[in-house]
């Protein structure tokens, strides 16, 4: 990989010790995928926040470079494990919140925005077309590169730490080009947001970096987010790009065999203790499209909805905050259902949601069951 | 083709592993101790080696894994893989531990207890000492 004087410098040493580990970070990514080069990004996307993920190691890190380290370019982050404003709700233990408390504060000390988010596609402008950014979020980088018109590669949250840092990513890969070996013919009907997360775990898993998609109709921001969410879980693929893709492509059918697959692997419970709505977390177009479909229902169990901040701050202003909670939910920002801590086998066999994602994360590791409906079903089934 | 991850300097001795390994939850932080029952290396510990084996599989969380062992002391000297994989890559950048990927003739010719020198800034990084 080529470096400028001026990187040659830094992973010497001559810029300091976080600058030295960051370039270490990134001449080591780079040389493992291939990059000529490093290219400057503008916005940095941090996963690693929630305890659950890093443990004591990651929170020892974190708060080690917190001292001396700052980031260079915008730079956001993912959910952590609870939301602090009812946190004593849910029967946590003094470490698990004093330990993702010392997380938060030592991303806070580097300069990172509290977004605590996995959409940030949702709450934050979106730069212009072919922007690099440094996204560590899977769904995120998905959907950036598949939607927003932004260029990233699926980064580790090392990889996007150090481009935090140093305002770089190495040049490789899909920020190079994207020429999918494979075509997903969509084959199955009246989908649902369920299907479509079905479809991304699929063309995850048959995906290598990304994947031609056809046979699509018109989707709403909630079965984009699915399938992009799907996708992100099951494998090491990271954008879609629509339409048949050149002749000589392999096409594969997303038919109701496949389909049926996915759920099989993923639907373990006929029926869930508590509904969770939410991984990726629900924007604002979510919100108010559950706010007008609970209008005089209510439901019959716990329903946890997942948010961020700055939309539950909005959603309060327009009323649907109120509307949502004399339903029943909670509403929750700063955490999503992957790896909550709020969800614990001891108390719960099995969970509701209509999210692929999050699916994935309770059965593999909160270790509980997992019941699939779509939210059409979950208001018509769950709430009277 | 050979690549270097991390660079680095130093001499050891080669344990080498026909198992891939899974830093994260296989690696005892404190001691790295291999506790998977069905590795090759069970029982023993990679520190202050020169690891030697295939590539670095399962949750790239392992890379903190990689930290941690060295902030315990207990981490390799260097690690040498046939693979180069973003686990080890990523964990070993964090810790300054040198990575080099060899090729699969040259991954033979390593064998357990063999004393060698590493420096990646040479034309023949691995000497046989």
């Amino acid at each position: 990989m080529e470096l400028t004087r001026e990187e040659e410098s830094a992973l010497k040493g001559e810029q300091g010790e976080i600058m030295e580990m960051a370039y270490r970070i990134l001449v080591a990514t780079g040389e493992a995928t291939d990059a000529e080069k490093l290219i400057p990004i503008e916005w940095a996307h941090l996963s690693g926040v929630n305890y659950n993920t890093i443990g004591d190691a990651g929170e020892e890190f974190l708060l080690s470079i917190s001292k001396d380290a700052r980031v260079k370019v915008k730079t956001t982050l993912n959910p952590m494990g609870f939301d602090i404003d009812n946190v004593s709700n849910y029967n946590l233990d003094e470490n698990f919140i004093s330990k993702q408390l010392s997380i938060k504060n030592s991303y806070e000390a580097i300069g990172v925005t509290p977004s605590f988010s996995c959409i940030p596609y949702e709450i934050f402008d979106i730069p212009k077309k072919n922007t690099q950014v440094a996204f560590a979020e899977s769904n995120a980088a998905i959907h950036a590169n598949s939607y927003d018109n932004l260029k990233t590669n699926k980064e580790s949250a090392f990889s996007a730490l150090a481009s935090a840092i140093t305002g770089k990513s190495p040049y490789s890969s899909l920020r190079k080009e994207d020429s999918p070996n494979l075509s997903i013919r969509m084959k199955v009907s009246n989908p649902t947001e369920l299907t479509y997360g079905m479809l991304g775990f699929f063309a995850g898993k048959v995906g290598d970096t990304s994947v031609n998609i056809s046979g699509l109709e018109e989707m709403d921001k909630r079965q984009c987010k699915a399938m992009c969410g799907g996708m992100g879980t099951s494998g090491t693929c990271a954008k879609f790009l629509f339409g048949d893709g050149d002749s000589d492509c392999e096409k594969i059918d997303f038919d109701e065999k496949e389909m049926k697959n996915v759920h099989d692997e993923l639907n373990t419970a006929e029926k869930g203790d508590i509904i969770t709505l939410g991984s990726p977390q629900l924007g604002l177009d979510e919100i108010s499209d559950l706010a007008a479909k609970l209008k005089g229902r209510s439901f019959k169990k716990r329903c946890m909805v997942f948010t961020p901040r700055t939309i539950k701050e909005q959603a309060r202003k327009i009323g649907y905050t109120n509307e949502l909670e004399r339903a029943g939910c909670e509403i929750l920002s700063d955490c999503c259902t992957c790896l909550t801590p709020l969800i614990n086998k001891d108390n719960v066999d099995a969970v509701t949601t209509n999210s692929i994602k999050g699916a994935f994360y309770l059965k593999n590791s909160n270790g509980v069951g997992v019941n699939l409906k779509s939210l059409t079903e979950i208001v018509e089934e769950e709430t009277q | 083709m050979n690549k270097i991850l991390v660079q680095g300097n130093i001499e050891g001795v080669v344990l080498k592993s026909e198992n891939p390994i899974n830093f994260l939850g296989t690696v005892d932080k404190k001691t790295g101790i291999i506790s998977d029952k069905n590795h090759d290396l069970f029982g023993k510990s990679i520190a202050n080696s020169i690891l030697v084996f295939p590539s670095g599989v399962g949750s790239s969380v392992g890379a903190y894994t990689i930290y941690s062992i060295k902030s315990n002391n207990a981490a390799p000297l260097a690690m040498i893989c046939k693979k180069a994989d973003l686990t080890v890559a990523t964990g070993c950048a964090l810790a300054n531990i040198p990575v080099l990927i060899i090729s699969n003739n040259e991954f033979d010719s390593l064998v357990n207890g063999m004393k060698i020198k590493i420096n990646t800034k040479s034309t023949s990084p691995i000497s046989i000492l």
